[in-house]
């Protein structure tokens, strides 16, 4: 399907029919022109201003990306060394640094990993091997995709009210992880099901064969197996609450914090909140330590992402 | 595998008296049933979740139209809780939100479906290897990066040839959203386009259709189901998107359809106002729930109708 085919007579023996067909015979070197290759002239012209118009859109797409990192990199790499990296926040743009904000997002996304992980494979693991086919089961497989279309702001309103004010948590660590626990479980439950769909059922119906009960399959059988899947979906999941701005903004809410978070019940900021706090600062010297801040999150993300795209690359295998 | 027999080895291994043997299956049975129980109860926590969203946002709700009326709430033209005289019309956020979410659609259904196109009906299979896992990274970018992006790139970009009087206004913060939200519509455009069968292209092209008319009338038309509900799932992401337009877009409740002026949308004012010294359980604390009640119905229907647009008019073939 290549686009620049010649076309010479070669053209109709092609194996590709299409690539014969968008080059029609009656092509600009005819020396009679008529209305035909008038026509098919225009089709041609046509054709290739909607290939660069289309191929316009995808070039567009990736300038913006890298114009976001170019951005990112000129401003905040001036400011980016170890005591940004070791410092507190300050009012002073030269001394502030992402310290509070870098152990916090460590505890949080400890936290939430805690919280999300038992629940939302135990779900999977419940929707997928155990349920039934009952209107129940099929209520709460479509909860689950409306919750993960939910607004994570309509998290953050969720989890001051519950979690801050009701269970009388404050704006702890706790709070935060619970509230982000709420926010990627259907992303959790929802990779982990596909990647337990993808076991085929010849491995489960050997296990029933040698008297295994369901238990025992999903144990020996079905969980060794998905864990790869359910593995990268997670680190996915986690990803997505270490870049998640806007419930944590809500939770902590302070974001001038001098310490370390050192239990569950302490005070936090993470790193998207601080970040936040200094582009909206008006002093001219915080947006590169904003960019400093953006560059350390962005890098955190990848490896994230990396290890993801290993882990399925190095473990999963297709039957 | 090994495993399994390893256990009903040691459980009920050669020479083991029935009573014991009887007692293992006991003992299995018995860890089913636990294990069963544990897993619903998991399951019952995103029940829960939906619960205690629904019942949070209805509860403060309800206190708050207590005071104000819903029809003022829903038909007033001016929004100013935090300022006196107070009022509580939360038109102008709607306006804002649907604004910035238009812009952003624009945006991404004309990249993004250009792009889809490309990718499916025009790029080499190598190409396509390479280009799809780097516009999804656009998605996977925190959002308050993209907000640091449109204050300090595309607001001076537009600056420079229009005539934008504050340094917020919503055209930036759309453009920076419908880049963010590009990738979904591709993504989901792409897989629809996919899954048009090859021999209808073949039969177009064997009628002498260029390839630009084969993607025109007959793969699009064929995917059109996926591509509209790409699009509302899109639209959904960004209307409930809260920190491009909070840091971009402004804080001025706005009943305008001007694209260069600043804005507030409900997310925007759900931030503002959590972030701000006012007083739990105050009327102006209520009104965080009522227009995330707004904002919660709003995403839900878009949600509903997108995969209920997939679900009722996917071909089959």
């Amino acid at each position: 399907m290549e686009h620049e085919r010649p076309p010479i007579g070669s053209a109709r023996r092609t194996s590709s029919i299409a690539a014969s067909i968008t080059r029609p015979r009656h092509s600009s070197s005819t020396t009679t022109p008529n209305s035909t290759s008038n026509r098919s002239t225009w089709r041609r012209w046509r054709d290739r201003f909607f290939f660069v118009l289309f191929f316009a859109s995808v070039a567009i797409g990736i300038l913006g990306l890298a114009a976001l990192v170019i951005d990112v990199m000129t401003d905040g790499l001036g400011a980016l060394d170890f005591s940004f990296i070791n410092s507190y926040p300050s009012r002073h743009a030269g001394e502030s640094g992402i310290r509070a904000a870098l152990f916090g997002t460590i505890w949080i996304t400890v936290g939430t990993a805690a919280f999300a992980i038992p629940i939302g494979v135990g779900t999977a693991i419940f929707l997928e091997e155990f349920a039934p086919d009952h209107w129940a089961v099929r209520l709460v497989q479509l909860n689950i995709s409306n919750l993960a279309g939910v607004p994570s702001i309509i998290y953050g309103i969720l989890g001051l009210a519950l979690f801050v004010q009701a269970f009388a948590l404050d704006r702890s660590v706790l709070a935060g992880s619970l509230t982000m626990t709420l926010l990627v479980l259907p992303i959790v439950i929802i990779v982990s099901q596909e990647a337990i769909k993808a076991v085929p059922g010849e491995f489960r119906d050997a296990a029933f064969a040698l008297g295994a009960n369901r238990w025992q399959v999903v144990k020996t059988v079905v969980f060794p197996q998905a864990i790869p899947g359910i593995m990268s979906g997670i680190i996915l999941a986690l990803s997505r609450a270490v870049g998640e701005a806007a419930p944590m903004l809500m939770i902590s809410s302070l974001v001038f914090l001098t310490f370390i978070p050192s239990s569950p019940g302490d005070r936090f900021t993470v790193l998207p909140v601080q970040i936040f706090n200094w582009v909206s600062l008006p002093q001219p010297g915080f947006q590169a330590v904003a960019s400093a801040g953006i560059i350390i999150l962005l890098a955190v993300l990848l490896s994230l992402n990396s290890i993801a795209i290993w882990i399925r690359n190095r473990y999963q295998t297709r039957y | 595998m090994a495993s399994l027999n390893r256990q009903k080895n040691e459980q009920s291994g050669f020479g083991a008296s029935v009573e014991s043997r009887r007692h293992a299956r006991r003992w299995v049975r018995a860890e089913q049933r636990v294990v069963v129980v544990v897993f619903l109860l998991a399951t019952l926590i995103s029940v829960l979740a939906t619960v205690g969203i629904i019942y949070t946002l209805l509860r403060e709700s309800y206190g708050f139209f207590q005071v104000v009326s819903a029809w003022e709430f829903i038909t007033g033209t001016r929004w100013a809780p935090l300022f006196e005289p107070q009022a509580f019309g939360v038109l102008p956020l709607i306006a804002g939100t649907l604004l910035a979410a238009g812009i952003a659609g624009i945006v991404a259904l004309t990249l993004g479906l250009g792009a889809a196109i490309y990718l499916s009906e025009y790029a080499p299979d190598r190409v396509r290897r390479i280009i799809k896992p780097v516009l999804e990274v656009l998605a996977g970018i925190p959002t308050v990066v993209y907000g640091f992006f449109a204050l300090s790139f595309v607001t001076p970009l537009l600056q420079s040839f229009l005539p934008i009087p504050v340094i917020f206004n919503v055209l930036s913060a759309g453009i920076v959203m419908g880049l963010m939200i590009m990738p979904m519509v591709s993504t989901l455009s792409e897989d629809a386009m996919v899954a048009v069968p090859r021999p209808l292209r073949d039969a177009a092209y064997a009628l002498g259709a260029t390839r630009f008319e084969v993607a025109t009338k007959v793969v699009v038309p064929a995917a059109l189901p996926g591509i509209v509900a790409a699009f509302i799932l899109a639209l959904s992401r960004a209307i409930g998107e809260t920190l491009i337009v909070t840091i971009a877009a402004g804080a001025t409740p706005n009943l305008t359809l001007n694209p260069l002026e600043s804005i507030q949308t409900m997310t925007a004012y759900i931030v503002q106002v959590s972030l701000g010294e006012t007083p739990q359980g105050s009327l102006v604390f209520k009104t965080i729930f009522a227009v995330g009640l707004l904002l919660f119905l709003m995403t839900l229907i878009m949600n509903i109708v997108g995969r209920w647009v997939v679900r009722r008019y996917t071909e089959r073939y």
